[in-house]
């Protein structure tokens, strides 16, 4: 990137070939562009996934409902809860992790470069593995197309016995393939956190987002390892013969179920710490103060990041473990909740006192408290393994989680959106189309989500593709599909947004936020070099600072 | 560039970061590790759950031999890495090649061990939950040794030419870190493998 | 300006403390006591000791996560309201607040304090009912999930059946529950009767076991929980509490060899010539396959194919001829009959009762 490209694009007079251009992002090992990658490709499944969220939806509006066969149902869920955590969720937190934590730490690029590309090229790879089963993967007569054995993929349900084909070897090559891309991210992102902080620059004095990070790295390297031994014994088990998980030769389906929420359940908690990272940094900004307890943050992500490796059965409390196992699960799942709970007063503590203002990132964090509160105590409810022995695998444990996902992790991942967009195009994003947004994905969200508690309650199990009228479920389950495409209708309006903000957007300037940190010293968007002298910094909110001389 | 060139004017003070290399060999250890446990996990919890023959009270003998090269090249490798940094080349290349051929001795023995297997027992990965935990644990070890082999081969080549001197010290520092890794893995795998799971 | 602010601000909270009521209003719809029909599903209904000790203490940590929530959700409200931006002190900072230990460490005793009570509540109830002894009147089923139906197997009654299960009503002061020991003949699947127990999953090689002891007599409802295949939503469970005497009476009829009605002998030859009896027994005849649900008694059931669809003389014709036609991806497959095979094979069904 020459130094003319500090300029904005869409200004910028692009003589390059069309096809330099490609080549350039192609090859590129910027981290500021592999963010944007990162970012780009996980919209698209943002997307993708959406839609097959919608035909369950439609589906489910009426008992005994044929929109789509039972075969096609149960692809739509798995590739769906597949696409979203792996492909949407994962991808589109490295994307902020890689563009802002050198920013944040003063750093000109992250420490390995070229890894860097690497790991977003397997990342991506998986993803078109994945999708590519719906060509590549009927093999036998009968076969399906594409994966359908569940996001957690039980065993036996993917023994050859059962899914006879391709669909599940491409469920895992494209698990696998993306997993050594997370690992390598996750290695990348330590080493950046550990090794290229600029002068002054001590671990105490770090931003959040970057503290958060670095446990989130810490975490996939603990979690997504297991889930790649796991496959690698599938794939054995598939491929060579094994009898890791074949029931008919003395093998264990519960060794799969442990081994996968080894991973599956600290993976939730990767995917909602950078999150939480985004509320660290954002709310203190619009509520014009600093974080709260500074150190009980960092100490308590650090404990979410301990207890919630010791937590993983609680997925399974109805397979059969005895009364001990089923409690101590239940304490040490309880347990999390309380460091959570410290994250959730300590947002509240900076706001308290301060000036909030209502710009658009602010709205989501706001939603975000107010829903992550909500998905936290259901949470709890489904941690007391009595009571989740009704609730689990009933659509309650879906509204939990689609509480956490999208009420948390979507919503979050919007509020940075709206906040880093000046900082990565140089324009802001529009205030009205966003307020429109926001307000539609709410109204959309909480009429699709909180209803999903009900026919939990009411024993509707989830992974359906069907459902016998009269039990109570109908209507609730017709008003949560209108939920699912007034939040579509919210996405569209947000991409428009995305676009036309890109070319006709109000032109950001250096620090639209009247912000803090290291990245809104620099120019927007940013040079290929970050920083023209890398920064000395002396406290934890270096511009501010700046801004006023006369505290220091 | 901007207004703010520099905006942050204070003087720096004495700032050490730690070596990247290092840190980021240690976090790949932390994820081969973690690989690993699974793997250990599995061999314990089907340990004697074979619903056919042959088991390994049967078949395995200990490889104490073998045992022997593998940990005592964690010490030529040591030793390599300190003449190093000590700029004492020769001495390192030495000690570098007989860490390789330690390494080869192990694998041989490894490979020795599965011929007799196959060819003796009847043993292969989908003969039983023995078969297929103990050729997977075994076999994810046996990887990493010969991966290992690869790259230090890579740098004893490099040496041969000349082109390995004290300014390369940090990365063959790595890569020995790597290395004893793979044989404190051993010690486990041995553990479960010949002692416990008999 | 300020006005904007003002407004966003007042429909937010608006619109949020509506969605609180109408959330809680639906919570009641579903908690509050409901018509006791049998075909309810609602675990708030419990009609037996597990149901209800499970029932009990989920509606004393709703009450106590629900006070949580009121009260967090009253100071971030309260915050949100009280701190926000106002046009006329633009311009100026707030006061720069960078902690307080005392608060730190309030907000982390009292969540510890009330994960502490939550824990014991729970445990006390997975005691209760996880390791309940099994008394010696206890009934003994055992119940094997299959692609996608249901078997059950009285050992000590000597009775194999399909898809609707059969148990008494146990008195409290003389107890009679049902014990069931769970297995697989394939994946994985879960046993779920919500208003009679919570759920425990049928898994391969990993027998497991659930009682329940209903205290009223009726129909319960429920289905497979654990995703297990193609069919998983049809495998839906039918349990009929019967009165001592009607559950002695059901047993006795179970019990008899299939009846032997010369009229169907066409029926029954067409049955056991082709591959039915492969996978289905008729106990007292030559079949004796257990791939698929036992036929011996198929008319005292209400419904075929695991509740796919009411056991009538069409859904019967219409299931043999093409099985898909009611659930698609079922394993039993299309047996190409004729139609006067087909119709002799149905007359014989019919009389199997
Ligand atoms: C971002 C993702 C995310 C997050 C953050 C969480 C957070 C939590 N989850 Fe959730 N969960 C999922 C994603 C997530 N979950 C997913 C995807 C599944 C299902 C997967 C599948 O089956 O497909 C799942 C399933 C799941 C189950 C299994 C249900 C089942 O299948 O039977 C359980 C059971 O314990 C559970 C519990 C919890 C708990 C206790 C927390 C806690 O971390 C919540 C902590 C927060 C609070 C408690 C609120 C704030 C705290 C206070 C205000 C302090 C005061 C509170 C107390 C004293 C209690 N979750
Ligand atoms: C981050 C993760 C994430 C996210 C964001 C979502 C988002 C949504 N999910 Fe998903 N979901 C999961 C993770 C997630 N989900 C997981 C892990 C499972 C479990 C899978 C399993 O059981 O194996 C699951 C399962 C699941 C089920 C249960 C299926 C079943 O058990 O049978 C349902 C049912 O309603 C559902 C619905 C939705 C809806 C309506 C949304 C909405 O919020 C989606 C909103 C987004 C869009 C709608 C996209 C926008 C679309 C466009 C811009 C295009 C516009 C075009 C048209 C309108 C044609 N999800
Ligand atoms: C390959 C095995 C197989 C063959 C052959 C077979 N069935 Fe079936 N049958 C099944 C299975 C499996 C089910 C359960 C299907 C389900 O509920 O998903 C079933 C269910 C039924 C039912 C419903 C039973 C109930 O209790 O709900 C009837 C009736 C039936 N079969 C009759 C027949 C007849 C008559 C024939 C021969 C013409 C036949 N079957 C051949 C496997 C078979
Ligand atoms: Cu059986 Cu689901
Ligand atoms: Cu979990």
């Amino acid at each position: 990137m020459s130094s003319n490209a500090i300029t904005i694009p869409g200004v910028q007079i692009d003589e390059k070939p069309w096809v330099d251009t490609l080549h350039e992002w192609v090859t590129t090992v910027d981290h500021k562009r592999l963010g944007v990658l990162y970012i780009l490709y996980a919209l698209l499944f943002l997307v993708v996934a959406g839609v097959e969220a919608l035909i369950i939806r439609i589906q489910l509006m009426f008992p005994h409902n044929h929109f789509v066969s039972p075969q096609v149902f149960n692809r739509l869920f798995t590739m769906h809860g597949t696409t979203m955590v792996f492909f949407m969720g994962m991808p589109i937190l490295f994307g902020f992790a890689n563009y802002l934590v050198p920013l944040m730490i003063g750093a000109r690029d992250m420490a390995f470069p070229r890894l860097n590309a690497f790991s977003f090229w397997l990342s991506a790879m998986g993803g078109f593995l994945l999708y590519f089963s719906l060509v590549g993967a009927n093999g036998l007569y009968g076969a399906g197309n594409a994966p359908d054995a569940g996001w957690w993929a039980y065993a036996p349900l993917t023994a050859r016995a059962f899914s006879p084909g391709h669909s599940t070897d491409y469920w895992t090559l494209a698990l696998l393939v993306s997993g050594f891309g997370s690992i390598g991210t996750a290695i990348n992102i330590i080493a950046t956190i550990l090794c290229m902080r600029c002068p002054g620059m001590k671990l105490n004095r770090m931003p959040l987002l970057a503290w958060l990070n670095l446990v989130m790295a810490g975490m996939v390297l603990l979690a997504v390892s297991p889930l790649t031994a796991a496959q690698f014994m599938l794939l054995i088990d598939r491929y060579l013969g094994g009898h890791f998980f074949d029931t008919q030769a003395g093998g264990s389906a519960m060794l799969w179920m442990h081994f996968f929420w080894i991973f599956g359940h600290p993976e939730v908690y990767v995917l909602i710490i950078p999150c939480f990272a985004f509320m660290s940094e954002i709310i203190p900004v619009f509520s014009r103060k600093p974080i709260f307890g500074y150190p009980v943050m960092v100490a308590a992500t650090v404990c979410i990041g301990f207890v919630s490796m010791s937590v993983w059965a609680h997925h399974m409390f109805s397979v059969g473990m005895n009364s001990y196992a089923n409690s101590f699960f239940t304490i040490t799942t309880m347990a999390v909740g309380v460091p959570t709970g410290i994250k959730i007063f300590n947002w509240l503590g900076t706001m308290w006192g301060g000036k909030i203002q209502f710009k658009v990132p602010m709205l989501f964090c706001i939603a975000f408290l107010f829903q992550f509160l909500t998905a936290g105590l259901t949470g709890i409810m489904l941690g007391s393994a009595a009571f989740d022995s009704q609730l689990t695998l009933s659509y309650f444990v879906v509204a939990h989680f689609h509480y956490t996902l999208v009420g948390g992790v979507v919503f979050g991942v919007f509020a940075a959106l709206y906040y880093w967009y000046p900082k990565i195009t140089g324009r802001i994003l529009n205030e009205t189309l966003g307020k429109l947004h926001f307000w539609l994905f709410l109204i959309g969200f909480h009429l699709t989500f909180d209803l999903m508690h009900i026919p939990g309650l009411l024993g509707m199990p989830r992974r359906i593709y069907t459902y016998e009228p009269g039990r109570g479920w109908d209507t609730v389950n017709l008003l949560i599909s209108v939920g699912g495409f007034i939040q579509a209708i919210a996405v569209v309006i947000f991409a428009a947004n995305l676009v036309v903000s890109y070319f006709k957007g109000k032109k950001a300037g250096n620090d639209p936020w009247d912000a803090w940190t290291l990245e809104w010293a620099t120019s927007s968007p940013p040079p290929a070099y970050n920083f023209a002298s890398i920064p000395l910094v002396a406290s934890r909110r270096p511009l501010w600072d700046l801004k006023h001389p006369e505290d220091q | 560039m901007s207004a703010m060139a520099n905006p942050f004017p204070q003087a720096p003070a004495t700032w050490r970061l730690p070596d990247r290399g290092k840190v980021a060999m240690a976090g790949l250890i932390i994820a081969e590790s973690a690989i690993f446990t699974i793997f250990v996990v599995a061999y314990l919890f089907y340990v004697g759950k074979s619903l056919t023959g042959p088991t390994p009270r049967e078949v395995l003998e200990t490889p104490i031999f073998y045992t022997i090269c593998l940990l005592s090249s964690s010490l030529t490798i040591h030793f390599a890495a300190k003449s190093l940094a000590r700029e004492r080349v020769g001495a390192f290349l030495g000690l570098w090649v007989l860490t390789i051929v330690l390494g080869g001795t192990f694998m041989y023995g490894t490979g020795q061990e599965w011929h007799r297997l196959i060819y003796e027992h009847g043993l292969t990965i989908s003969t039983n939950l023995f078969g297929t935990t103990y050729y997977s644990l075994v076999g994810l070890h046996a990887f990493h040794v010969t991966a290992g082999l690869v790259m230090l081969s890579i740098v004893a080549i490099f040496a041969v030419v000349g082109r390995v001197q004290g300014e390369q010290s940090r990365r063959v520092e790595v890569l020995s870190m790597y290395w004893h890794f793979v044989d404190a893995v051993w010690v486990v795998v041995f553990t479960v493998v010949y002692v416990l799971g008999r | 300006m300020a006005m904007l602010k003002m407004k966003s601000w007042t429909l937010r909270f608006v619109a949020q403390t509506m969605l609180l009521l109408f959330w809680s209003a639906m919570a009641v719809w579903a908690i509050g006591p409901k018509d006791s029909s049998p075909h309810g599903t609602n675990i708030f209904a419990p009609a037996s000791t597990p149901a209800k000790a499970i029932s009990d203490l989920s509606v004393f940590v709703l009450v106590i996560t629900g006070i949580i929530f009121v009260v967090v959700f009253a100071l971030l409200a309260y915050s949100v309201i009280k701190f926000r931006g106002r046009a006329v002190d633009a311009g100026r900072e707030p006061a720069q607040v960078y902690g307080s230990t005392q608060i730190e460490l309030a907000w982390t005793i009292i969540p510890i304090l009330i994960v502490i009570v939550l824990f014991l509540a729970t445990a006390r109830v997975l005691h209760a009912v996880q390791d309940a002894p099994q008394p010696p009147g206890a009934i003994e089923v055992t119940a094997i999930g299959h692609q996608y139906w249901w078997e059950f197997r009285y050992p000590k009654l000597g009775v194999v059946t399909a898809n609707e299960l059969h148990i008494p009503v146990s008195n409290p002061a003389n107890p009679t529950p049902t014990f069931l020991t769970l297995l697989s003949a394939d994946t994985d699947h879960s046993f779920w009767i919500p208003e009679l127990a919570g759920k425990t999953d049928l898994i391969p090689n990993h027998p497991n076991r659930m009682w329940m002891d209903p205290l009223r007599t009726g129909i319960f409802l429920g289905q497979c929980a654990q995703y297990c295949g193609v069919q998983h939503a049809k495998m839906l469970l039918r349990v009929s509490v019967d009165s001592p005497a009607d559950f002695a009476a059901w047993v006795r009829g179970q019990q008899q060899p299939a009846v032997q009605d010369a009229s169907v002998a066409t029926g029954r030859r067409v049955f056991e010539s082709n591959a039915c009896m492969n996978c289905h027994a008729v106990a007292g005849t030559n079949a004796n396959g257990r791939f698929g649900p036992d036929l011996t008694h198929l008319m005292i059931r209400a419904t075929i194919a695991s509740g796919a669809a009411s056991n009538t003389p069409e859904n019967l014709r219409l299931w043999i001829q093409d099985p898909n036609a009611i659930k698609p991806g079922s394993l039993m497959p299309a047996m190409k009959l004729n139609d006067s095979d087909l119709d002799a094979v149905v007359s014989y069904m019919e009389t199997l009762r």
